[in-house]
């Protein structure tokens, strides 16, 4: 019987310890919280892949799935960058520095950065979007032999909503990143000193250089980006396969049990769990599983 | 028809009938015996007794099915203090006997098992199901079952011991060392095969292939549930579910679970508590600003569409083993029977076999 083969001694449900070890506001009502495990043998062993999350629980709140905005290859450094939007990130914003949160994870299946290796790599982020591609931004730029061009476009609807603005515009610097920044609308203060563009993320485009056949390409943002975004890159020709994104379901347990996550069926791509089997998913998925966006 | 293969003789015996209190009150000594009994009329319930005149022997589904005694339907997860953490109460090491369960039953909790398997195996689940014994007992069909379509309809494995009325003695397969350990210490109460107790056996197995009314032909059901995506019966049966959820709460396999945590009234610690969900309620798909599954409809059909393909994809089979109790219980009549048959275009419904 099945049963009596399961070694079912770890307990997939329990969170650990973790400090808050540092707050800092961004924009309004978003804030990069860093965060370390009371366990020293687990912040030793604790790694990811870029574009998984871990449960994050706030102490007789509730637990809530969140992004692991750090790259792994910052050894230590675990990152959070949480909205303000309900009952647990609320709770979480009454913590201070110091006070204890409970973390499981990492879970879901990250970007393939394996596969991605070698080729060149366009990341489009709006909004909020940044979270889980600033992970694989830094992954890559800190592996930056191991892959071919990166470009990043990032749009948002004024400098004052920019996530990691300073960081964003340090990149404009490097001569091994194509960084391509713009607001929707600038302020006038800002006019002389702004280094981006001003317009819709999908304006951006237009500046993009050459890129690969067989290139990637990563997107996230609100849901009403995703549309003319999608258009621009197949536009440019990049197979739906290497058009990366990652969806948010409500979830409850992470480790595909629970079913909250579950998205619709079709054969060619089955029935998923946005947990295990995302949170990253191809064009391709999204365009065959009529529940996806 | 599945082949079923009748285990060798040596894992057969004979129980008398006359000998069932007996064993009944054996069973009691090695632990806490779980039966169904008859809570109102025609409610039938798995409580505790070694009693066999407290026994519902000829019961044909309980209300609520036995996953509660592997899943609770409430279950605290930790127990947590700001400076201690998480920590798991502790479980019962008690062995719990389940007397008289079905065979759809057995293979819900096969199904059960694959769930709480996988990628991240669930330690409170197992821990119950190792210490749970399972005495099967056979049962006559009615008109909502439909096990026989989802094979289901007999078991091979997942039981202790397995009683199978022959007339005057209980056919009896033995299922594991510790059923077999029973039957050791119980040794005056079983006897080995009599003349003509194998004919008896497969006879009435035959009769009672028979006797299912209501059919569902399930090969090629995962592609013609694809076909029937945009079929307007899902409409239909979203304008009359009531979104009560009671379908998942009566299913043997329905697994979904939600998690709350609260505080203790001093504010310094408290517990996470797991609790059955629904897929059919409202807020199942609920995020910030957005609902993947607003309207009934999308929901019941996510119900079939997870137990008849996504289910049978990841894990191999159906999810649903076709016990009927959802059938019985719905209150806007809606008849997963009806619903597979008509998905596949047969307007005959049940009686069709
Ligand atoms: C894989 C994944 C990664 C995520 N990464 C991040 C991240 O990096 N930063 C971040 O701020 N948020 C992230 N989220 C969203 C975050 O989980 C929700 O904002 C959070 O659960 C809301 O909790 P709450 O208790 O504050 O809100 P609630 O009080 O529960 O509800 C507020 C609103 O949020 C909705 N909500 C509940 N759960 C979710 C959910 N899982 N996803 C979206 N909305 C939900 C509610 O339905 C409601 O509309 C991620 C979600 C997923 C699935
Ligand atoms: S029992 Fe019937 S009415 Fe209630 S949720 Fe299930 S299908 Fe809908
Ligand atoms: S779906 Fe209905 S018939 Fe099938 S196992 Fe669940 S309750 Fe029984
Ligand atoms: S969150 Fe529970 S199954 Fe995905």
């Amino acid at each position: 019987m099945l049963a009596e083969r399961i070694d079912a001694r770890v307990d997939p449900h329990k969170p650990h310890l973790a400090r808050l070890i540092r707050i800092d506001p961004m924009v309004k009502d978003h804030r990069l919280f860093q965060l370390r495990f009371e366990d020293p043998k687990l912040n030793d062993e604790f790694t990811h892949k870029p574009g998984q999350f871990v449960m994050l629980s706030v102490l007789g709140v509730g637990e809530i799935p969140v992004s692991l905005c750090s790259s792994p290859s910052r050894k230590g450094i675990m990152e959070l960058m949480v909205r303000k939007v309900g009952r647990v990130t609320s709770a979480l914003y009454a913590l201070r520095e110091n006070d204890f949160v409970g973390i499981r994870g990492p879970y879901g299946n990250g970007f393939p950065v394996d596969d991605m290796k070698g080729k060149d790599l366009v990341i489009v982020a709006g909004g909020l979007g940044t979270a889980p591609l600033r992970g694989l931004l830094w992954y890559c730029l800190d592996n930056r032999a191991e892959f071919g061009k990166i470009a990043l476009l990032y749009g948002s609807r004024s400098t004052k909503d920019m996530l990691f603005r300073s960081e964003m515009e340090s990149l404009l610097n490097r001569d091994d990143i194509q960084c391509l920044l713009s607001v929707e609308k600038l302020d006038d203060e800002e006019k002389d000193t702004w280094r981006g563009y001003t317009g819709l993320v999908t304006d951006l485009f237009r500046h993009l250089g050459e890129i690969g056949e067989d290139a990637y390409a990563a997107v996230c943002g609100p849901p009403v980006m995703y549309k003319y975004v999608l258009e621009e890159l197949l536009n440019k020709g990049f197979d739906k396969n290497r058009i990366l994104m990652s969806l948010e379901r409500r979830m409850k347990c992470g480790i595909g049990k629970c079913a909250h996550c579950a998205i619709g069926y079709h054969s060619s791509v089955g029935y998923r769990y946005v947990c295990i089997h995302g949170p990253i998913f191809t064009y391709w998925d999204a365009t065959n599983l009529p529940e996806m966006i | 028809m599945v082949a079923r293969t009748i285990p060798s003789h040596a894992n057969i015996r004979l129980l008398a009938k006359k000998n069932l209190g007996d064993l009944l009150e054996v069973l009691g000594r090695w632990g806490t015996v779980y039966a169904p009994v008859e809570k109102q009329p025609d409610v039938y319930t798995f409580a505790e007794t070694t009693d066999l005149s407290a026994i519902a022997l000829g019961y044909l589904r309980t209300a609520l099915p036995p996953k509660r005694f592997m899943y609770p339907p409430e279950e605290r997860l930790y127990n947590f203090t700001l400076s201690k953490g998480f920590e798991e109460p502790p479980q019962s090491e008690d062995r719990q006997i389940l007397f008289g369960v079905h065979p759809c039953d057995i293979h819900a909790f096969s199904i059960l098992d694959l769930v709480f398997a996988g990628p991240y195996p669930e330690p409170r689940y197992f821990k119950r199901r190792r210490r749970t014994a399972i005495i099967g007992l056979d049962c006559l069909p009615d008109v909502n079952c439909f096990c026989y379509s989802m094979d289901t309809d007999s078991v091979e494995r997942g039981f202790d011991l397995f009683l199978t009325d022959i007339g005057e003695d209980y056919f009896v397969r033995v299922g594991s060392s510790w059923g077999e350990e029973v039957v050791r210490a119980c040794k005056d109460l079983f006897t080995g095969l009599k003349e003509g107790s194998i004919e008896e056996y497969k006879r009435r197995a035959d009769a009672r292939s028979r006797m299912f009314e209501s059919h569902v032909e399930m090969s090629d059901m995962p592609q013609i549930m694809e076909l029937e995506f945009s079929n307007p019966l899902w409409e239909e049966l979203g304008e009359k579910c009531l979104s009560c959820g009671s379908c998942s709460i009566v299913c043997p396999t329905c697994y979904c679970y939600d998690i709350i945590d609260q505080f203790d009234l001093k504010g310094d610690s408290g517990s996470r508590t797991r609790r059955w969900d629904s897929c059919l309620f409202k807020e199942f798909a609920q995020v910030a600003g957005f609902n993947f599954r607003q309207d009934r409809s999308t929901r019941v059909k996510l119900r079939y569409y997870h137990k008849q393909i996504a289910f049978v994809e990841e894990y191999g089979r159906s999810s649903c083993v076709g016990c009927g109790r959802c059938i019985e219980t719905c209150p806007a009549k809606i008849n997963i029977i009806e619903v597979l048959n008509e998905i596949r275009g047969k307007k005959v419904m049940s009686h069709a076999g």
